[in-house]
């Protein structure tokens, strides 16, 4: 997984532009999968059929990142932006950023009155190297992805985009591995999460699922002085109870807790103050679904070096294949 | 004289009473479709067959409605209160003319002459809760006998032309309707194109989801006014578009990312005919592709507008060439829209 990894979380793709990051998933999954299609919005789709004695999963982990995209190129040569997906300040001035075609540039802020301030997105640029407007290489409304290399520090994973290429790794590992399933699994690499989860959205009103499983990532407060909550790297897969979007099917959290203990595997239940997944998309899409998440423990969430833990990767893939290899009676 | 341009922008029509300006819409477009109907939610959909060549299923919205006001409640003194129907500016309301419900009651936005104000109301914005429509009544009795409880407000204004500008009000989106008008009276596309005259845009994109719903099109196309800002600026930030720069192409705002193929496929139509364009300042704002892109699997959706200085206010600013060129882009983008834009690079990786 490590090196399936790391080829997905150095790709290119802010939400709307995932062509990139959706060739290589799809190159990975193509011998797995018993049909695979892209929707209308950009969603990869692989399914993997059941013997028919079960229900119609769909499985859920996004492949955008969030990222920048330009809105004005000043007269010498400098990219004024605006967000895609949440973007925080704090995580801007010196970072590094790609556009699809590869071109690099580097981020500062104006001038600041004191280091204590702290400008706004709009009173930050990109350099790209340009000139002045006319030779800038980049157009208005293009959109840019942090770079940031992959590393391996014991048990320890490191990168940008984390947020949700484990997820993907997680999806497209659990693909490998299943056998056999009574269900119907579609596992869905979505697009647009980061910008208020859309993707999954348009894929959950196709594919009308009875069952809806986001695999996403989510935060650890086991840092200095962190928000308060209890998840921590190493401790296993969180179990989601309920975040801000969405409160969890209780028969697919109790499914979930038993198959853990049965199987052996850790776990830990999460309650999220702040954010959502595509779970929230899918249990009011179409008549609605019984929706839940195996999420991921990561900490520094949104910045260009999420770190998640090894074994917490190791085990999801475990539970998810155990999920799937059994009824679901709910 | 733009006729068309006149007629629909001294139409009323807020979100939610839309009835005056679908009236007129369903006038307008009757000899030119083959069919038309209205929903439950106010939507006017009309389709136009095609000539057979495609199977495509392709709607084009734009929104009916605009901003207005809606008359909330009755004070002593004969005035009426009032709130906002979608996001109308407090800076522009006071002072103006404006006409209450059905039997258009014509009103004053009151407001206290110069003479009258101290020193600090001179330099603050006047709240619009505090403001009051004054149709002259002497009592709270007379000014109810003339107007009820949830009556729609609209601005008076006058649509007028100078040379190739032209000023009214609701060009937000009376220039998107006009501008599906004027497809409606082309020549057939290849597709049966659907048209979806919308509700309630201006308060939350309410009307285009219950149409895209009901019609499941593979494409959507949205004809819109979106706000140039082009006015001098010390910054070298020009937010968004210019008047006179050509039709806006949204690439994304805070609700849609439009699909890139679709946008590239306008843009490259627009090369192609030698159409200038502008790309929108991509950031906030919102259109009707957000109800439209999410639904039934996912629909490829883009946005064509025409610049306007001063929506959401009493009086607007276009320039005809861009609307000519909005018009002259859709068209030109729907004839040669072939189902191969939208295949992608992956599509092709899966077929081996």
């Amino acid at each position: 997984m490590l090196e399936l990894t790391k080829k997905l979380v150095e790709a290119y793709g802010p939400s709307g532009f995932e062509d990139q990051i959706r060739e290589l998933i799809q190159a990975e999954i193509a011998s797995f999968s018993d049909e695979i299609s892209v929707d209308a919005m950009g969603n990869l789709i692989a399914r993997k059929k059941g013997d028919g004695s079960g229900l119609k999963v769909m499985i859920a982990a996004h492949m955008d990142e969030i990222g920048l995209m330009v809105t004005h190129i000043t007269k010498k040569g400098f990219l004024r932006f605006t967000n895609i997906g949440g973007i925080r300040p704090q995580t801007l001035m010196g970072a590094r950023v790609q556009f699809a075609d590869g071109t690099l540039g580097a981020i500062y802020p104006e001038k600041m009155d004191s280091w204590n301030s702290l400008h706004p997105l709009n009173k930050h640029y990109i350099d790209v190297g340009a000139a002045d407007k006319e030779s800038c290489p980049i157009p208005i409304g293009a959109a840019a992805a942090f770079v940031r290399p992959f590393a391996v520090q014991g048990d320890q994973w490191m990168s940008k985009s984390m947020d949700d290429r484990i997820g993907c790794v997680i999806a497209i590992e659990s693909l490998r591995r299943m056998e056999h399933t009574p269900h119907d699994v579609y596992f869905v690499f979505s697009v647009q999460e980061e910008v208020g989860t859309r993707g999954a959205q348009a894929a959950a009103n196709g594919l009308q699922p009875d069952v809806g499983l986001a695999i996403d990532v989510t935060i650890a407060g086991d840092t200095p002085e962190s928000q308060t909550m209890a998840i921590g790297l190493g401790a296993g897969p969180a179990i989601k109870v309920k975040d801000s979007g969405m409160i969890s099917h209780a028969g697919l959290v109790r499914k979930m807790k038993a198959t853990a203990t049965q199987a052996g595997i850790p776990y830990q239940l999460e309650v999220l103050d702040g954010g959502s997944t595509d779970a929230r998309s899918m249990q009011i899409a179409g008549p609605g679904c019984a929706a839940g998440c195996i999420s991921i423990p990561s900490r520094y969430v949104h910045t260009q070096s999420e770190i998640v833990n090894a074994n917490d990767v190791e085990n999801s893939v475990r539970l998810l294949v155990a999920l799937l290899s059994e009824a679901l009676d709910l | 004289m733009n006729e068309l341009l006149q007629k629909l922008t001294e139409t009323a029509g807020i979100s939610g009473n839309e009835i005056e300006v679908r009236r007129l819409i369903s006038d307008l477009i009757a000899d030119h479709v083959d069919t038309w109907r209205v929903d439950s939610m106010g939507n006017l959909i009309a389709t136009k067959n095609g000539t057979g060549e495609s199977d495509l299923r392709v709607l084009v919205d734009a929104h009916m409605d605009e901003v207005g006001l809606m008359i909330t409640g009755f004070d002593q003194d004969g005035t009426y209160k009032f709130h906002p129907v979608g996001g109308v500016s407090e800076r522009a309301a006071l002072g103006k003319v404006v006409q209450i419900g059905p039997k258009k009651i014509i009103g004053v936005i009151g407001a206290r002459p110069i003479h009258l104000l101290k020193q600090e109301q001179r330099k603050s914005v006047v709240k619009l809760e505090s403001m009051r429509i004054d149709i002259g009544a002497k009592s709270k009795d007379e000014a109810m006998g003339k107007v009820k409880l949830g009556d729609s407000v609209t601005f008076v204004t006058d649509y007028e032309e100078l040379g190739e500008i032209a000023i009214g009000k609701a060009f937000d989106n009376r220039a998107g309707c006009a501008a599906l008008i004027e497809l409606l009276k082309g020549e057939s596309y290849p597709f049966t194109l659907v048209a979806a005259f919308t509700v309630q845009e201006e308060v939350g994109l309410r009307g285009a989801g219950v149409a895209a719903y009901a019609e499941k099109p593979d494409i959507a196309l949205v004809l819109e006014c979106t706000p140039a800002y082009d006015l001098p600026n010390e910054r070298d930030e020009s937010p968004n578009v210019v008047l006179g720069g050509g039709p806006s192409i949204y690439v994304m705002d805070r609700g849609t990312i439009q699909d890139p193929r679709f946008v590239a496929h306008i843009t490259r139509t627009a090369a192609d005919y030698g159409i200038p364009f502008q790309i929108r300042q991509p950031g906030g704002g919102g259109t009707n592709t957000a109800a439209i892109q999410r639904k039934s699997g996912g629909i490829p959706a883009a946005t064509i507008a025409t610049p306007a200085r001063y929506i959401h206010s009493p009086v607007s600013m276009i320039n005809l060439n861009d609307f000519a060129n909005v018009v002259k882009l859709a068209d030109g983008a729907l004839r040669n829209l072939l189902p191969g834009i939208f295949r992608r690079n992956d599509d092709l990786l899966n077929d081996q």
